[in-house]
């Protein structure tokens, strides 16, 4: 096995206690004290993430927007300068390459920041579907580190930081400004639910940045927080996970996320005609959220019972430090979406309450 | 590491307080509420329940994983620790007092003699 590729913040991580693991062939903090205290503190004050291990890829060239428009599900060329979006990037047959967010960064320019794990697929799969398109494709992961600052008191922390107007800041909307001395792309996105931002900023002013922006939110009981809670954070909002409620095999339909994919545009994008033909034929299965009302956490890869049946697997699984309660997702022949659903849980039969997300009210 | 010397410890990070009449408390170690994270659930045993030694008695949930909880000797158990219900973090912040997860009656105290004490149980411990 290679070794574990390091963020820019490691030795920063590693001297704040962080419990590092391998994930997407990164060394990861998936907490610093407590991945309880850590979802508290995004959802009541504000925590800062090291997302560093995240892909960016960018898309440059005359022809952009409609290549981008050829490749991703959700409208490129209906973009303004200065704004992101969510989409899904599809194989033909309806299967997802990765979700993602694009910024437009220029009328010809666009950014791309990918999932970890996928960044090197996603990079193939866009070159090898470059076609005629006048564009360069380059993966520019080097060149960013990410950082994100996420609850209720971003922006009061952020101003102690930056000249920036920040409440001119929309969402879903970036800005290139300064940030305690660091210059660097102020996106207000995230992947928590809550009020946030995603800096992207040059790796060797990432640890500057995180401790300029610690000492800013210390008054404001900011906590560093890891790979953990930004799991049963993006769970609890209801967001998919690569992997989990989107995969190969798990396509936008059955994943509920049609409103990313526009069938109306005009582009022919890989995977068009799959998932009209899934859409209009009702898919066979379907993501499901439920709650559980109890404590144990349903692990993923549970089977899913209804009526004795297995009709499903569960995909996520986490404890809800807001409800008190285990949450998750699972994915269950649509047939049976509205039986009595299940799952053994240690030798007994336990209900999964079905509920429609976020779990909690979000406030991004 | 903090491992009080009062009381017996187990390759599987339990420990084992003998408390007279032949009844004793059990317990994970501060090394095992540690590994695990933020403990979430604590299946509770039910009260009059016989174990055989090594047999799971219960179950520790964390964020990250569940696992079971192994009965160090021949035990019947007195009483489950009922404020762990609704508070099972209590495990993580108290392991060795506030955070016991079951009261036991020991079917045969010479099997007391397994168990390892903290210096031995310090050597197993070691990150």
């Amino acid at each position: 096995m290679s070794e574990l590729r390091k963020t820019p913040l490691h030795e920063f991580n590693v001297a704040n206690e962080a419990r590092m693991v391998d994930f997407a062939g990164w060394s990861m903090p998936v907490q610093y004290q407590s991945i309880i205290e850590e979802h508290k503190a995004t959802r009541f004050s504000a925590s800062l993430f090291d997302v560093s291990h995240m892909g960016e890829a960018s898309i440059e060239g005359p022809e952009a927007a409609a290549f981008l428009d050829s490749v991703l599900t959700n409208d490129a060329s209906s973009m303004e300068i200065g704004q992101a979006m969510y989409s899904l990037m599809c194989y033909e047959h309806g299967g997802v390459v990765d979700d993602l967010l694009v910024y437009r960064i220029a009328e010809e320019e666009f950014l791309l920041c990918l999932n970890a794990s996928n960044t090197d697929k996603d990079v193939a799969w866009l070159s090898g579907n470059q076609g005629s398109f006048d564009v360069d494709i380059s993966d520019v992961s080097d060149s960013f580190s990410l950082l994100a600052l996420q609850g209720p008191e971003t922006m009061k922390i952020l101003k102690n930081l930056t000249t920036m107007n920040l409440e001119d800041l929309g969402y879903y909307r970036f800005q290139g400004s300064d940030v305690a001395g660091v210059s660097c792309l102020v996106c207000r996105t995230g992947y928590t639910g809550e009020l946030g931002v995603e800096v992207f900023v040059a790796p060797n002013d990432a640890e500057s940045l995180a401790r300029s922006i610690l000492a800013a939110g210390e008054p404001y009981g900011v906590k560093l927080a890891g790979l953990g809670a930004r799991d049963s954070l993006r769970l609890e909002a209801g967001y998919a996970l690569y992997g989990h409620e989107i995969s190969e095999t798990i396509s936008p339909v059955q994943a509920k996320l049609m409103w990313a994919v526009k069938l109306k545009k005009e582009a022919n994008f890989i995977g068009k005609k799959a998932i009209r033909d899934e859409k209009e034929a009702g898919p066979k299965r379907r993501i499901v959220f439920f709650k559980t009302g109890g404590r144990p956490i349903v692990r993923a890869g549970t089977p899913v019972l209804a009526s004795n049946r297995d009709v499903g697997t569960v995909v996520s699984g986490a404890f809800s430090p807001i409800l008190n309660e285990a949450i998750g997702s699972a994915i269950v022949e649509s047939i049976h979406e509205d039986a009595r659903l299940s799952v053994d849980m240690r030798g007994s039969d336990l209900l999964l309450i079905p509920t429609k997300p976020p779990f909690v009210e979000l406030n991004p | 590491m903090n491992l009080p010397e009062d009381r017996k410890y187990t390759k599987d990070h339990e420990w084992l307080k003998v408390l007279g009449n032949d009844e004793a408390l059990l317990g994970i170690t501060d090394f095992a509420q540690q590994s695990l994270g933020d403990i979430t659930y604590v299946e509770i045993p039910i009260d009059g329940d016989s174990f055989e030694a090594g047999a799971s008695f219960g179950v520790v949930e964390s964020v990250k994983a569940a696992s079971d909880l192994y009965m160090p000797v021949d035990a019947e158990i007195v009483e489950g620790n009922q404020n762990l219900e609704d508070a099972p973090e209590v495990v993580n912040q108290s392991p060795f007092d506030d955070g016991w997860i079951a009261k036991v009656k020991l079917t045969d105290p010479s099997q007391l003699e397994t168990l390892m004490d903290a210096a031995s149980y310090a050597e197993i411990a070691k990150e």
